[in-house]
């Protein structure tokens, strides 16, 4: 081949990328992704570097709808069940992701690039998002729970806080710590009812005393001696080492009362690591332990998974851009814009293995290692002891959960405030409950909103 | 004589303390909202509550850097406006026909709008969602302003129907004596004499309307959003944001709170109109 023809060539070839970097990058040109979120940390992050993504897709507009969480599920819920198409991305928890893809109300989220690599995203995590083998969301960051302490407080009382403790030795702790004459109270815990707030952390804890939700022909077990012992235990604590009023204690306030130096303990999510450390919001900040989730007669259970996750509602109408974006949001290089831009402790946690690899972000969060191993032990599938028909740990993936997990929430967080007895409480709730699936038929026909993990 | 003035003197004092005291209660919701926004979010938190702190405008500055506050703000205006104008033109026509007009089943009708009121707003949301989606409605003002408008219609029309009902049918009849007609009675006689029953009830409306949450956050995303949605996303499941919230909710009183305190004579008079005969 001559010089000229393959010049030429070379023309012509550099010719056809530019044509393809530009049909690549005018690809979603004059599309506007309406993207609706809740205010947290890591999602603010994503807002306020989301001109990074505008600029480097020219032609896309990101329209962002950010609202309180419950109001969101139910903006959500209304627009996609009726087709509303508002939104192209939507924030999701755990519970929603299985149940609304179960309903195909999420486009699935099949063949993800190879770049993506979504073998780094933790096993556990994916397979809460996922419906008979379908991806319906992305994580953007998960969460477990976890046991922060005062580590001055337990050094002055010559304490030691084992790296998984138990119940038993909380209570302990909690009973040597709790000095209210100078503001100290032994454990903060979260009392607020609702099925995401007290019975987050409870669900965990009757877990941890062997309970379950339910047994596998969907009875309600909750008039269960486990259950009893587990909640009277969770009651009598706080009553007794825990802050004034700890019923309308939900995750913000416990937050407050820990990094105002008020709680010597504190179980709850992960994701309250970056503030307690931090000095502009936390008097504790560089005095505060982080060990696992404390357990009782089984370990399984005993720590909670929940995934904030990214999805494309089924009445998208630019789908393909929204799901263009949100790989974007949960890619490895928007990890490490966050960890550039914010510092390495800001990087959405608890969704990559690559993440916990990186030696710098373990140094920079003094949470990290006990948040990774806490997630890497948990096990949807088995949250307890029993075998049980649903998959998930503080949640069960039936629609009924809100519901049901409410109401045994409102009664507990009476039993807390003194309003009533938690045996009969918990008897009263069984009731209810098992009304509540008989009327839905649980009885009859064994619902499968998700199937076993495939092997 | 000379015994009683101490007396009332006594019971003037009292009188003024009792309405001080009430007014400080009424209004420290507020007041405590206007400080929290100058905290930090530890302060905000601390307890016991800080009375003395060092102010800042961080909450301030990161609300105007997150969010366009015109646009919000101006969408407010515009349907906490066009509901009020909307809601003005149809209930005072319905109100002089109910005041001067009535039939035997005018006091049925008035109560039967009435109890609309009492129907949860969420009992209608999929309906309203579908009419609004299938008109191509959804996060629009124009929806909005009608629903507004709608939901206050029926405390505007009592409003006015009373304000009317104290106004002599004479005056009205000696105007058409003179040879106005409705339309003319209505303009240049009843709406100039009840103005500040009218300016109070626009006035309810307008507040009513500028406070709105449940449709303005289920029936728009960010085009028509108004400032109660603004508010609502400064609200966080996990993380401190009560200093953030306290700034972005006066940002969102303030200009209703200017134009009840500049109306707020026009107010009073209109809300006692007809108190005393």
């Amino acid at each position: 081949m001559s010089d000229r023809w393959k010049r030429h060539g070379a023309l012509a070839r550099l010719a056809l990328c530019a044509a393809l970097t530009g049909a690549s990058a005018s690809a979603f040109a004059d599309t506007t992704l309406t993207i609706g979120t809740v205010n947290n940390a890591d999602m603010v992050r994503m807002q306020a570097l989301s001109p990074e993504y505008e600029r480097t897709h020219p032609g896309v507009h990101l329209n962002w709808v950010v609202l309180e969480e419950n109001t969101l599920r139910q903006r959500l819920t209304t627009d996609i069940a009726t087709h509303g198409g508002q939104f192209d991305v939507v924030t999701i928890g755990a519970y929603e992701a299985p149940l609304w893809g179960a309903q195909k109300w999420l486009k699935p989220l099949d063949n993800l690039p190879a770049d993506y690599d979504v073998e780094d995203l933790f096993k556990n995590v994916r397979e809460q998002l996922t419906v008979d083998d379908h991806l319906y969301a992305v994580p953007f960051y998960a969460e477990a729970s976890i046991t922060y302490y005062r580590t001055d407080l337990f050094a002055r009382a010559n304490l030691t806080m084992p790296q998984q403790p138990t119940w038993d030795q909380i209570r302990g702790f909690a009973q040597k710590l709790h000095d209210p004459a100078h503001g100290v109270y032994g454990i903060c815990l979260r009392g607020k009812a609702g099925w995401g707030e007290n019975m987050a952390l409870l669900g965990t804890i009757v877990n941890s005393w062997g309970g379950r939700w339910f047994d596998e022909q969907w009875h309600p077990q909750i008039d269960t001696p486990e259950w009893h012992q587990a909640v009277n235990f969770y009651v009598d604590l706080l009553k007794h080492y825990g802050p004034p009023g700890p019923s309308d204690n939900g995750f913000n306030e416990n937050l407050a009362l820990f990094a105002g130096g008020r709680c010597a303990m504190w179980v709850d999510a992960s994701v309250g690591g970056g503030t307690v450390s931090n000095p502009k919001e936390s008097q504790v900040a560089g005095k505060v332990g982080f060990v696992r989730s404390p357990h009782q007669v089984t370990d399984k259970g005993s720590s909670w998974l929940w995934v904030w996750s990214l999805a494309i509602p089924a009445s998208s109408k630019q789908a393909d851009a929204a799901r263009d974006f949100i790989l974007w949001a949960t890619s490895k290089p928007y990890l490490q814009l966050v960890a550039k831009k914010y510092g390495e402790e800001s990087t959405p946690p608890g969704t990559r293995e690559s993440t916990y690899a990186n030696a710098a972000y373990i140094e920079a969060a003094p949470f990290a290692k006990v948040t990774y191993d806490s997630l890497k032990a948990v096990d949807p599938a088995h949250p307890t002891l029993k075998p049980v028909p649903y998959k998930g740990i503080q949640i069960v993936s039936i629609p009924e959960f809100q519901a049901v997990a409410t109401l045994v929430g409102r009664q507990i967080a009476g039993a807390l405030a003194g309003r009533g007895n938690v045996d009969e409480l918990l008897h009263t709730a069984q009731g209810a409950v098992d009304r509540t699936m008989k009327r839905a038929g649980y009885y009859e026909h064994k619902p499968v909103i998700q199937q076993e993990p495939s092997k | 004589m000379a015994r009683n003035r101490p007396t009332r003197r006594l019971a003037r004092t009292l009188r003024a303390l009792a309405s001080w005291i009430v007014a400080l209660v009424v209004f420290f919701p507020i007041l405590w909202m206007l400080l929290t926004s100058f905290k930090t979010e530890l302060d905000a938190f601390s307890m016991p509550p800080h009375f003395v702190f060092s102010p800042t405008l961080e909450n301030y500055r990161e609300i105007l850097a997150r969010a366009n506050y015109l646009h919000y703000a101006w969408n407010s205006i515009v349907t906490a406006g066009g509901a009020t104008i909307l809601g003005m033109v149809v209930a005072v026509p319905a109100a002089y026909a109910f005041a001067y007009h009535p039939t035997k089943r005018t006091k049925d009708v008035l109560l039967w709008m009435l109890s609309t009121k009492m129907l949860p707003g969420v009992g209608v949301l999929v309906p309203i969602y579908l009419i609004c989606r299938d008109l191509n409605m959804l996060d629009s003002r124009l929806a909005l302003v009608i629903i507004f408008a709608l939901i206050n219609l029926p405390i505007m029309v009592w409003m006015i129907y009373t304000y009317f009902r104290d106004i002599p049918y004479d005056i009205l009849e000696a105007a058409r004596m003179d040879g106005a007609g409705t339309w003319q009675t209505m303009f240049r006689v009843l709406i100039p004499v009840s103005r500040g029953g009218l300016a109070s009830t626009a006035l309810l409306c307008l507040i009513l309307s500028w406070n709105e949450a449940f449709w303005s956050l289920n029936l728009t995303t960010s085009s028509a959003a108004p400032l109660t949605a603004l508010v609502a996303s400064f609200s966080s499941p996990e993380g401190l944001f009560w200093a953030k919230l306290s700034a972005v909710s006066t940002l969102a009183c303030a200009p209703i709170l200017v134009l009840g305190w500049l109306s707020q004579r026009q107010l009073v008079r209109g809300l006692t109109f007809g108190a005393v005969k």
